[in-house]
């Protein structure tokens, strides 16, 4: 049973990435990665979705018939987004404006529906709620090292506006790392984006394959 | 088929259950609604006014002036036009503005003109010009913005960035952002001019 838990754990986090292996959910991980507070908001939400739409597909798994079960996962999935939507839409203003059309983009974005599919529509609740929780973590780490790569080449800094995410206290988190008239705008470029996640890959794949080799 | 574990259910209760769901999705998604509806309202007019006042000292008026508008039209651009009145009488229009004149898609203006032929503030609300090069016009990045505060309305034609002759620094790599803002703000200027008196009726 333990090792069952820490098994959908390593492969939500590492072994089966949603972003760096299985490649979903690219859309809103190419777009949004530009700093590392945008790509924390995104992260939080989408994981909040994956948690929410597991944890219902899951309860209701005896109730959805399997010829209808894809409309069905979608109406949950587009249920939850506009409710996540809506709250942050009341109580985290200043990023909504920011994430603005993406929240409800991630609707689209497979890897929610993925694991509705393949693990909640056939798993009990607590192992589907943790899978939602692992994948959706997973997904934050790829955007947060995207965006801290992509901020800190691009405008030199690391954590800026965090305000919009924390509040006021948090508005001295911003790093200055290098002067700002360094900054490589290529990275802050949508080609920025992708040459970062190729990067990314990359390293996953050859710590993956050094592992295997020894 | 798939053997005894998998028999296909009637047409009817799969679309039973589709709309029980949707039902239940639905009304969920409306509670939710009804509990954020006056907080997203109270934010977007908070957010409103705060963008006001960065082009118009709150101290200058004392009318109700979010909801103090006004639309019009004219060459084909739409402007909202905010009224800014001291005891009733007005003091300055806040115009939002667009121009599709910038390097990539729209940038979204809001433009404070005092009724006695003065620019008071111009801002930059919303634009998707390059980082680094363009995006010299927040005021976060640098200070050209404030180059219009008080100017006056006069002499309109020459209203353009060095390079075309006119007396507004250009940006070092970027010309058609700036030229783009003042233009705006020129064709703004102008609109004030012959719809003064529409504006403040």
């Amino acid at each position: 049973m333990r090792s069952d838990y820490s098994k959908i754990l390593s492969n939500g986090l590492w072994h089966n990435n949603q972003a760096l292996v299985a490649l979903l959910g690219l859309c809103p991980l190419l777009a949004v990665s530009n700093t590392v507070i945008n790509s924390l908001g995104l992260g939080l939400a989408t994981t909040l979705t994956l948690i929410l739409s597991n944890l219902l597909v899951s309860s209701l798994r005896q109730f959805i018939l399997p010829e209808i079960r894809l409309p069905l996962f979608v109406l949950i999935i587009a249920g939850v987004v506009t409710i996540i939507e809506l709250i942050m839409h009341a109580w985290f203003y200043e990023l909504y404006k920011i994430l603005g059309i993406f929240i409800p983009l991630i609707v689209t974005n497979c890897a929610i529906i993925g694991r509705a599919e393949v693990f909640a529509s056939k798993n009990r609740i607590m192992p589907s709620v943790l899978d939602g929780l692992a994948m959706g973590l997973g997904f934050s780490f790829a955007l947060i090292v995207l965006g801290g790569f992509r901020e800190l080449l691009g405008s030199g800094t690391l954590l800026a506006q965090a305000d919009l995410l924390f509040g006021d206290a948090a508005k001295d988190w911003k790093i200055n790392v290098f002067d700002d008239n360094s900054g490589i705008l290529l990275a802050m470029l949508p080609p920025g984006a992708f040459i970062g996640l190729g990067l990314l890959i990359a390293l996953k794949n050859t710590t993956t394959n050094l592992r295997r080799d020894t | 088929m798939r053997g005894k574990y998998y028999t296909a259910s009637p047409p009817t209760l799969a679309a039973l259950r589709i709309g029980l769901f949707s039902f239940i999705i639905v009304g969920l998604v409306s509670l939710v609604y009804h509990g954020t509806k006056d907080k997203i309202a109270d934010n977007e007019r908070r957010a409103l006014l705060q963008s006001l006042q960065s082009v118009t000292d709150k101290r200058r008026y004392d009318n109700d002036l979010a909801n103090d508008k006004v639309q019009l039209q004219s060459g084909g651009q739409a402007y909202t036009v905010y009224r800014a009145r001291q005891a009733g009488k007005p003091i300055a229009a806040i115009i939002t503005s667009t121009t599709t004149q910038g390097y990539n898609g729209e940038i979204d203006l809001l433009i404070a003109i005092n009724v006695s032929g003065t620019i008071n503030s111009v801002r930059v609300l919303n634009h998707r010009e390059t980082p680094g090069l363009g995006d010299a016009i927040e005021l976060k990045k640098s200070n050209w913005i404030l180059s219009f505060n008080q100017l006056a309305l006069q002499n309109l034609d020459q209203w353009a960035v060095k390079r075309d002759g006119g007396n507004f620094d250009q940006f070092t790599g970027a010309t058609i952002t700036p030229r783009a803002i003042v233009n705006e703000v020129k064709n703004t200027a102008l609109f004030f001019q012959q719809h003064q008196h529409e504006i403040f009726q």
